[in-house]
Formats: structure tokens, C-alpha cells, sequence
């Protein structure tokens, strides 16, 4: 117990201290948080109205970011499918830092969830036996359960295997291993749920199409590792974290085969509503091509989709994939490609036009803005504080002393004010 | 299963009072919505779903509610909670042969049901079609503003709660705050709902309505008869919609829908669909009904139907 104790006493010691460009990061990702939490105050006290959302177009940016979300938590497994079911080491060694990325992303899931609610303050009654969780009957209850499931599943495992690596000892595979197997089909259920969330609907021919969940789990296989190897390459930029090429690239050679799913699977569904021209078309048409005049997300979606191809092109070349230039171009369209099409360009056509026909060309408010920025300067500074105390672990700055119990901290910097050359 | 009867076999959940006490401490030292920190708004923080209280405990509700409402609107407040009658089925038939578009029952409608005038929240919306082209949603318009109506070309379909057989709503909650009651009719516990506005997303109706501001209901238009699943004041934040007018029709004798009253030309029908006799079946058995996006298999329990 007492060497628990410790342990979390020189985390807290760690988080604390850092550089001048660490303690300017967590400096300015604060203020962006608190920037956000001062927009939904407002939210709270003027009601939703602040939003632009309207009975038309009842789900929105929250929600639209939300769903991309859930795809960057779920792509944790393809980092941990090869790492722990084909050990293969160069990206065994990073794993952990891909289930992190989960557990940020879980709590921005969570927190946009949350602001999106018109009664917060009633969450308990999603609490079972306390409150009524609907289930099995709701999706948006087996959305509840998976997400928290999936959120403790990848802490347990971050935190037990870096809690051992403290103590220098081998994490015992016996308690490790059932449950990096059980996070696979985790990962994967929480975005087929998030789909099904959509999916389940007769109202909304966009979203009641079998193919959905498909499209969700492929997009996130290109979003989720896009934004992992930019990630990767920063890390090992300005830590002493050592991050080989060969596992940057093998995650990209994934991320050009998940892409070529994506495009066949959003194919196959456009072919379908086209070609068969039925009512249901009208959702599609306000998408790709604008609908009686309402034509808003017709730029962005055509963006969405240059960036998606332009990127798949660029992945599928090893000599595009192996160059870093190209690389991080590719990564950065696949990021704003999937963002679009899996947020706006899923949420809103789902609403618009709405059931009785009517088009309301919704687009955020700047307090949607505010509050969204909040949460990824939360999701980040989330991940900073994971990473400022595992990354030391990882390079041995931070283990136990000889006595056992206290804590050696070796590591003052953090983030390096001059980067060194890759080793 | 009659309601009564479930209401009871949930009241098992002793065990959550301690829980909500406890957690009651919890939430109280992070400091809630500070100004409104009184007893009462304990009280309803902590209420239960409405399914889940037993007799004295809604009685308790009620007066709290009624003494809240009469306080803040100034004058006497009455809040019901009639149960439903046995052997009833409510169903609405719809002629639009008849229907001139004038929306009188729209306003007979947030006049009766309390709806918030500022912003408007209507729970009846009428769309103006084009007699070319029959029920094609695509080309509905809502916001038609003639001088006078019916416009030449077009004919008039109002669209509400349809309270459906088997109603998608319900079924997405998460939380279980709407469900349907033993004579049909699709509620909501405003005071359970979180707000989450996805069964919003599940119907296919347009039939419920979100409070995105506090409700703006000037105390002189308030009706104070009301019911608490249906026309009482609602909360800013949840979900609200059509309940054919539980407050009126569960009286004994009832009384009809305000919309159906409102109606000049005669085009809506209300009745009981397990009396034989009366004017709904009649028309079911008789004229050319249809129902609504029939494929999406939700069975309402609403009827259009061409009587001329």
C-alpha cells in the first residue's frame, strides 16, 4: 500500500516539473480549458439556445465530434494486434502509449457527451439501481457501458504495465494478457456501438444503412493511426522517448489499407442511393451535391473527399509512406478528412432534411467553438499528464529506489529545450 | 400490464433512497446550481421516476408542484396525475379533404398545453402540400404565409404525436423518462429526462420538441388545469410533445383533444378505438385511411383519411 502511495506521490512530484516549454504547454492548454468552461457556464445558464442546433437539427458539433472521437479511441487496437497478439517488438515498445491516447479521447467522448445533455446535472439517473440505465433496450445505455468499459479496460492495462516497469519488473502476463485480448473486441464494439447508435434508426434513411458500422470501424483505422504517427514523431522529437521508423511505417501501411476500405465501403453506399434514386437520396444529395438550394456542407464534404484520395495515393506508394514529408501530409489530410466526414458529414445529413422534409442549414456558434476547444485542451493536457509520467518510466527516469518504496526521479525536463538528433 | 400494477412491482428499489442520501452529501459539497439550493429543489433533484413512486409519494409531488407553479405564475395552479381508463384506446383520425390548413389547432394547441411562446414551440406542425404531387415530404412547406387559405393547388396535412403502437421513441431512451401508458398514450417525466434529445433522432414524426431556453409563458396565458405528464410548466432542457391532451381526455366524462375543438371545418376525429360505436372506428372501417411512413412499421394510433 505504501509503495502505491509513493509511487503516486512522485507522479505528482513529476507532473509538476518540467521546462519552460512544458510548463508553457500545460500553461496554455489551461486556458484554453478554462476559456471552455467558461463558455459552458453559459451554456448551463442560458440553456442550449446558445447552440445552434434546433428541433431540426437536433445533434450537432458536440455530437459530431463525439463520433470521430470514438474512432480515435478504438484504433489503440492496431497498435495493440501487433504488439501483444504478433509481438512485434519495434511497436510492443509504443503500445502503451496508443492505449493512453485511448483513455484521452474516452474523456473527451465523455465530456462532449456531457455537454451536449440539456440536464447534466440529472447523469445519475443513467446510473443503475441508483437511476434506470434503459438496458439492453437503448443504445445510447450500451454506448454508456462501453464506453466506460473500454475507458477503465485501457487505464487498468496503461497503468499496471507502467506501474511495473517502475518497480523494474516484467508485468505479469497472467493479469495482462486476458485483458489486452478482451480490449480488441472492446475497442471494436465501441465504435460498432457508436454506429449502431445512428444505425438503429428508421427515421433517418442516411444513418439506416447496414454498411454503417463498417465505414465507422475502417475511418477510424485511418484517423486514429494518422493522428498517433504525428503524435509518434513529436514524442520522439522533443522526449527522450526512442521511436523506431520501421514501426511508423508498418502503422501507415495499415492505415493505406483501412483507407482503401473506407473509400470502397462510402462507394458502395453512394452507388446505392444514387443508383436506385429513391426518396432516400434526398440526405446524400444535401451532402454531395446540395438540396433545393441549401448547399452548406457541399464544400467541405468535396474537401473531405480530395484529402481522403489524395492521402490513400500517398499511403498506398511506400516511397510517399517511407518519406517523412509526404508522410505528415498525408497524415494531417486523413486527420481533416475523417473529421469531416465522420462529424458534420455523418451527423448533420442524418437530420437534414429532417423527417417532415424541412432543411436547416445548421453550423456552429462560437460557444459551440469554445466549449469544443475546452475539451480538446482537455483531451490533450489528459495525454500530456499521462505522457509526463509514462515516458519517464519508459526510458527508466522514473523507478523505484533501492529500498523499494521511494521514488527515484532522474528526469527534471520533460520536454527537451533543445531536440536531439535521432539515435 | 396495467400501470398501477408496474408502478407497484418497482417500488422494490428501497435500497436507492440510502444511495440517493449519500449521494445527496456528495453533490451538495460541489455546490450545484447555488441560488436555487432551497429544500424543494432537493426534493425534485432527488425525485424518482414517476413510474417508480408510490401513492404518497406522488401525492407529495403534486402539492409541491402545485405550490411552486401558484407561486411563480400568481394564481391557483392545479396539477393532476389522472390515471388511465380501463378499456380505452385513444385514436385520432385526420380528413384531409377536409383540412384548410388554417392552423387554429396549432395555437388552440399552446394555449391549452402551455407551450413556450417565446421561443415558439408548436407541437402540431401543418404542411402545406402540392395536390400534383400527393405526400411528398421533399416537397412540404411549413412556413406557407397567405393571406388567406386554402391556397389553389394545394392541400393541408398536419402532422403531430402519432402515439405509435410500437413507437421508436420510447425504445431509445436511455433512461427510460417516456414510455407509453395502458390507453396509448406516449408521456414523458419531464422531471426525469436528461435532455439527450435522442429520441428526437428516433422519430420519425417531428413530433417532439426541445426546450432550448426556459419556456417563455407570460403568467396571464398559463391554463392552470393541468397534468403532469402533459401540459404543466416545463423545465428548460428536456423533452416535451403531444399527449392528446392527457389533462382533458382522461377526465371522466372526457373531453376532447383542444385541437379537435379548434378545428372550424370538422377535419379531426377523436374516440376511443375499443368502442365499436363510436365516430373513430367508424371511420376506420369506412373511409380510405392511411397511415403515415407505413414501411417504418411504428402502427400509430394517428389516421388520415379522405372522407369526400
Amino acid at each position: 500500500m505504501k509503495m502505491i502511495w509513493e509511487f503516486f506521490k512522485g507522479t505528482l512530484v513529476l507532473v509538476f516539473r518540467g521546462s519552460k516549454a512544458y510548463y508553457a504547454w500545460v500553461l496554455g492548454l489551461l486556458l484554453l480549458m478554462a476559456a471552455g468552461a467558461a463558455a459552458y457556464v453559459y451554456q448551463i445558464q442560458a440553456g442550449l439556445i446558445v447552440t445552434a442546433m434546433r428541433d431540426q437539427v437536433s445533434w450537432g458539433f458536440y455530437i459530431s465530434n463525439f463520433t470521430f472521437l470514438v474512432g480515435v479511441a478504438a484504433a489503440a487496437v492496431l497498435l495493440v494486434i501487433p504488439a501483444y497478439v504478433y509481438h512485434w517488438k519495434p511497436i510492443k515498445e509504443i503500445a502503451v502509449l496508443g492505449e493512453m491516447l485511448a483513455v484521452s479521447a474516452m474523456v473527451m467522448c465523455l465530456l462532449f457527451v456531457t455537454v451536449d445533455i440539456g440536464r447534466p446535472e440529472r447523469f445519475w439517473h443513467l446510473i443503475p439501481k441508483i437511476g434506470i440505465l434503459n438496458f439492453p433496450q437503448s443504445l445510447l445505455a450500451w454506448d454508456v457501458v462501453v464506453l466506460n468499459t473500454y475507458l477503465v479496460l485501457n487505464l487498468v492495462i496503461a497503468v499496471f504495465i507502467l506501474y511495473n516497469l517502475y518497480h523494474r519488473r516484467e508485468p505479469n502476463k497472467s493479469f495482462t494478457t486476458p485483458l489486452i485480448l478482451f480490449s480488441i473486441p472492446a475497442a471494436v464494439s465501441i465504435h460498432t456501438v457508436t454506429a449502431f447508435l445512428y444505425n438503429g434508426l428508421g427515421a433517418r434513411p442516411f444513418w439506416n444503412a447496414s454498411i454503417l458500422a463498417p465505414r465507422f470501424l475502417a475511418s477510424a483505422f485511418c484517423s486514429g493511426p494518422a493522428f498517433m504517427i504525428m503524435l509518434f514523431q513529436v514524442i520522439r522529437k522533443y522526449t527522450k522517448t526512442e521511436i523506431k521508423d520501421e514501426a511508423i511505417f508498418k502503422v501507415a501501411e495499415l492505415i493505406a489499407y483501412s483507407m482503401f476500405l473506407n473509400l470502397f465501403l462510402l462507394g458502395a453506399e453512394v452507388f446505392k442511393e444514387y443508383y436506385s434514386d429513391t426518396i432516400h437520396l434526398a440526405p446524400m444529395k444535401y451532402l454531395f451535391q446540395g438540396l433545393h438550394g441549401h448547399s452548406s456542407l457541399v464544400p467541405y464534404i468535396w474537401t473531405a473527399m480530395i484529402f481522403n484520395v489524395t492521402a490513400f495515393i500517398l499511403f498506398l506508394i511506400p516511397k510517399t509512406r517511407e518519406n517523412f514529408v509526404t508522410l505528415n501530409i498525408g497524415c494531417v489530410l486523413i486527420f481533416i478528412g475523417v473529421y469531416i466526414e465522420k462529424g458534420m458529414g455523418l451527423v448533420i445529413p442524418g437530420l437534414a432534411p429532417d423527417v417532415l422534409g424541412e432543411i436547416y442549414d445548421y453550423s456552429p456558434t462560437g460557444i459551440e467553438f469554445l466549449v469544443t476547444i475546452g475539451i480538446w485542451a482537455t483531451g490533450l493536457f489528459v495525454y500530456t499528464m499521462l505522457l509526463r509520467v509514462a515516458i519517464p518510466i519508459l526510458n527508466g527516469d522514473f523507478h523505484v529506489g533501492e529500498d523499494g518504496v521511494t521514488p527515484v526521479i532522474a528526469d527534471q525536463m520533460f520536454i527537451l529545450q533543445r531536440p536531439e538528433s535521432r539515435g | 400490464m396495467p400501470d398501477k400494477e408496474t408502478r407497484e412491482q418497482k417500488v422494490f428499489r428501497l435500497s436507492r433512497r440510502k444511495a440517493l442520501k449519500s449521494l445527496a452529501a456528495a453533490a451538495g459539497a460541489l455546490a450545484l446550481p447555488g441560488k436555487d439550493a432551497s429544500a424543494s429543489f432537493w426534493e425534485s433533484f432527488f425525485q424518482k421516476n414517476f413510474r417508480e413512486l408510490r401513492k404518497d409519494e406522488l401525492q407529495k409531488i403534486l402539492a409541491r408542484m402545485e405550490r411552486e407553479y401558484s407561486a411563480q405564475y400568481g394564481k391557483p395552479v392545479k396539477v393532476k396525475a389522472t390515471p388511465p381508463r380501463e378499456g380505452v384506446q385513444y385514436g385520432y383520425a385526420l380528413d384531409l379533404s377536409r383540412c384548410i390548413g388554417c392552423r387554429r389547432c396549432v395555437y388552440g394547441c399552446v394555449k391549452e398545453n402551455n407551450q413556450s411562446r417565446d421561443p415558439q414551440i408548436h407541437w402540431i406542425r401543418v404542411l402545406q402540400l402540392n395536390k400534383e404531387k400527393g405526400v411528398d415530404l421533399e416537397e412540404a412547406e411549413q412556413y406557407y404565409n397567405p393571406a388567406k387559405v386554402p391556397e389553389p393547388g394545394h392541400f393541408y396535412m398536419p402532422v403531430q404525436c402519432h402515439m405509435c403502437k410500437n413507437p421508436p421513441c420510447t425504445k431509445v431512451c436511455p433512461v427510460q423518462a417516456t414510455w407509453t401508458e395502458s390507453d396509448g398514450l406516449v408521456v414523458v417525466d419531464y422531471n426525469w429526462c436528461i435532455g439527450c434529445r435522442y429520441c428526437m433522432a428516433a422519430c420519425p414524426y417531428g413530433a417532439r420538441h426541445f426546450n432550448w431556453k426556459k419556456p417563455g409563458l407570460p403568467a396571464a396565458e398559463l391554463n392552470p388545469d393541468t397534468h403532469i405528464l402533459g401540459n404543466r410548466p416545463r423545465p428548460v432542457g428536456v423533452v416535451e410533445k403531444c399527449t392528446f391532451c392527457i389533462q382533458r381526455t382522461r377526465e371522466n366524462p372526457g373531453r376532447y383533444p383542444a385541437c379537435v375543438e379548434a378545428c372550424p371545418v370538422g377535419a379531426r376525429k377523436f374516440g376511443n378505438l375499443l368502442d365499436p360505436d363510436s365516430e373513430i372506428r367508424y371511420i376506420i372501417e369506412n373511409k380510405r385511411v392511411f397511415i403515415l411512413k407505413e414501411d417504418l412499421n411504428t402502427q400509430p394510433k394517428f389516421f388520415y383519411f379522405y372522407a369526400t
